[in-house]
């Protein structure tokens, strides 16, 4: 088979036109349609959590209450964290981009399981739909981390959320599933491992957290419904049940969950910054392992969340210990980040613009991780904004900026379009400084003993509370700006051509948007992924 | 690229999906997501392993008075019903690699029928559970036992043996879709994944019992 299968002459020649019309999109088996979809879709949800978000960030404006009940408030921010976490940040990178990017990384010609794929994008759809109907119903008030006894009691529609995060955990569990066995068995001939892309690499460990973990969460929501509907008991302690074991439970997930957030973001920056640098990017292996490192790790270090609920002091200084761990494989890739940018050509487009706010971003997030790590220090400051401060500058910043850097990476393969660099420039200063202003004065609140979940505060907190609503109001505006731009340049952007940036993985080696089976030929391999030395290519192609 | 590598185990013109090279690595990317497929499930049935564990840990008396309400003799004929229908799962996909597909189907009825028994004793187990007031958590309402917490060793039990169960309807709606398709004359030894990774599923659902059975029947 050494030569391409002509393009059969009735289709459109990338996959956008391939079939016309919008039927041949909810039905398609074929990966980027599908990316798209998880795209557009994630967005919107990305809006609604935004706008709750806003709100909060409104009623916080002064103290006292202004424009919602407690009640209200409640719900505001459980809806915030829920659908941020569950139907947002988690598919965001490996459902959307890596979904388009992955198989064509591989020289693929689609994930190995395609109608598993399209059935994770729709279970998606079902539990998202399933937990976001509870809006019209009698909303959820538990914060997005359920915890007993309060949310087997509560009187809310807790029950459809749980079961639509269920079932969004399906999604997930189906997504790594389908990567981990398509970056082993469908890469092109000469892609070793050794040659994978490290984009691939984030995957593949993100995979394997979502396989190992997520399973444990669909078995815990899947309890508290029981608790909920036939008072099971496990987690009851009017019951005799153990409400600290659902902690337990719960954070077994949910801790790998933040690196499920966080890994794929990190793959993004470690395939900008070779491209915008230049140069082959520094110490490929060491990155490789530490994100497999920062994977295992994360599978051992749950019980930090649950310094103050009563586990023994040995336990919390385990977990301690364990969790300052993380840091070591996570200097390791800054300093490759770093190291691959010294000395390198650089060239200041929007992605390489969002690495320097991811680096800038995530450096605090991680720093101050290491610092609520301390036993002491946690203690003192749990439940209160330093925490809230903490998770966005590493949720947000490790992953959205991430993103957003992708985002525009990858615009050009995705619609064969060019984005306005200027206004996008603009909108990711915007995002930047927005988020910063937003989050940094909460840092500052905490340490002073503002405490978290309350639609109240003492007056001595309104300046800050007041710098970071306007804050929100800048970020904002950056993601208004950059929706709107890309929009646009969907519309009348220039022509993209096939590598616009002079990327060597192979979805650069393919026409911008791809063909319906990503390559007119069989790609073969015969370099690593970054070697950008002289005239040397990465792609030999099969003649 | 030549399709006649040595390890083939597959005929080299049997029909397989477009983005695979050959029916071959169909064959093996089935199968490797299979095996992932039974890890996720480990670790979902773990979450239940560790709640029974951490009940029996702290309540040690009670776990053994409870566990004299179950009848071990239904829970032992239980045992016996699946391993006997593993090992025709088993027969059954050889039958099919060889070809012998008449052979195949048999056993295939076999196995589903042995499926079915294990939930008719399982629904009498219940309705006598039911009947007598043993429910799980809130619902108990059995005078008999005096023992604090007993009600919560019910609650893994239902909760366990009820995803079990779930695990075997799901199992035998997928062997009867088997034996159609092999009515159909879909399998032979060129191609076989479906019965081989229902297989393994079934062998997985047979397993998780041989756990459950001693730990809730058995505490000693
Ligand atoms: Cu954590």
């Amino acid at each position: 088979m050494s030569h391409a299968a002509a393009p059969a002459v009735q289709h459109g020649d990338n996959y956008i036109n391939h079939t016309p019309g919008i039927k041949s999109w909810l039905g398609t088996l074929d990966h980027k349609r599908i990316g798209m979809m998880y795209l557009f879709t994630i967005m919107i949800f990305f809006l609604l959590g935004g706008i709750f978000a806003l709100g909060i960030r409104l009623e916080l404006f002064s103290p006292g209450l202004q424009y919602m009940t407690q009640d209200t408030y409640n719900r505001f921010f459980t809806y915030h964290g829920a659908i941020m976490v569950f139907m947002v940040i988690i598919p965001l990178i490996p459902a959307a981009i890596g979904n388009f990017v992955l198989p064509m990384m591989l020289g693929a010609k689609d994930v190995a399981f395609p109608r598993w794929n399209l059935f994770s994008y729709y279970i998606y759809i079902c539990g998202a739909l399933l937990a976001s109907s509870t809006l019209f119903l009698k909303g959820v008030d538990t914060g997005w981390t359920f915890y007993t006894p309060y949310s087997i009691r509560s009187s809310s529609s807790a029950t459809y959320v749980l079961l639509g995060a269920f079932i969004m955990g399906f999604s997930s569990i189906l997504t790594g599933l389908n990567f981990i066995v398509t970056i082993h068995k469908l890469r092109a001939p000469g892609l070793h491992w050794d040659r994978l892309p490290l984009f691939v690499w984030a995957l593949y460990a993100t995979s394997v957290i979502q396989v190992l973990a997520t399973p444990v969460l669909a078995i815990t929501l899947l309890l508290l419904v029981l608790e909920r509907t036939l008072g099971i008991g496990i987690f009851d302690p009017k019951l005799g049940g153990d409400p600290v074991l659902f902690q337990h439970f719960f954070w077994f997930y949910s801790h790998p969950a933040v690196y499920i957030m966080v890994l794929p973001g990190m793959g993004v920056i470690s395939e900008i910054i070779p491209v915008f640098s230049r140069k082959p990017i520094f110490g490929y292996k060491a990155i490789a392992a530490a994100t497999f490192g920062i994977a295992l790790v994360s599978f051992i270090v749950w019980g930090h969340h649950l310094f103050v609920s009563g586990q023994s002091e040995f336990a919390n200084m385990v977990f301690s210990l364990i969790t300052m761990f993380v840091a070591i494989p996570t200097g390791v890739k800054v300093f490759g980040w770093v190291a691959t940018m010294y000395k390198g050509s650089l060239r200041f487009n929007t992605p390489l613009l969002y690495v320097f706010g991811f680096l800038f971003v995530f450096t605090i997030g991680g720093l101050t991780g290491v610092f609520l790590a301390t036993i002491a220090i946690d203690v003192h400051l749990t439940d209160t904004y330093f925490v809230i401060a903490h998770f966005h500058y590493v949720m947000v910043g490790g992953t959205i900026m991430a993103f957003l850097g992708g985002l525009h990476y990858w615009f050009p393969k995705f619609s064969g379009k060019m984005y306005h660099e200027t206004p996008a420039k603009i909108g990711a200063f915007f995002v930047m400084v927005g988020f910063n202003v937003t989050f940094f004065p909460q840092f500052i609140v905490g340490v002073l003993g503002m405490p978290r979940r309350y639609a109240d505060y003492l007056p001595q907190f309104t300046v800050y509370n007041r710098i970071s609503t306007i804050g929100s109001w800048i970020l904002a505006v950056g993601f208004i700006v950059t929706a709107w731009n890309l929009w646009r340049s969907l519309k009348n952007g220039e022509k993209a051509g096939d590598n616009p940036w002079g990327g060597l993985t192979l979805e650069w080696q393919t026409a911008s948007p791809p063909p319906f089976e990503n390559f007119l030929y069989d790609p073969v391999v015969t370099e690593g992924p970054y070697e950008y030395r002289g005239d040397k290519v990465y792609l030999g192609k099969n003649a | 690229m030549s399709q006649s590598e040595a390890g083939v185990v597959l005929a080299a013109d049997r029909h397989h999906a477009h983005h695979f090279n050959t029916a071959n690595e169909e064959f093996d990317a089935c199968k490797q997501g299979m095996w992932i497929f039974l890890v996720t499930e480990v670790l979902f049935f773990s979450g239940l392993f560790v709640a029974y564990a951490v009940l029996r840990v702290f309540n040690p008396e009670m776990m053994h008075e409870a566990h004299h309400l179950l009848n071990w003799k239904m829970g032992a004929l239980n045992t016996v019903i699946l391993i006997t229908s593993s090992l025709t799962m088993a027969l059954a996909v050889s039958s099919t690699q060889r070809g012998n597909i008449d052979k195949a189907v048999k056993l295939l009825w076999v196995t589903l029928i042995c499926a079915g028994g294990f939930l008719i004793v399982k629904y009498f187990e219940y309705a006598h559970k039911f009947h007598e007031g043993i429910l799980p958590g809130a619902q108990w309402h059995y005078e008999e036992l005096k023992i604090a917490k007993a009600p919560l060793f019910f609650s893994v039990y239902f909760v366990m043996t009820g995803i079990h169960g779930l695990h075997v309807i799901i199992g035998m709606a997928i062997i009867y879709w088997l034996i159609r398709r092999a009515k159909r004359g879909e399998f032979g030894p060129a191609y076989f994944t479906p019965v081989e990774i229902t297989g393994l599923y079934w062998h997985f659902v047979d397993l998780v019992w041989i756990f459950l059975f001693p730990l809730l029947y058995l505490v000693s």
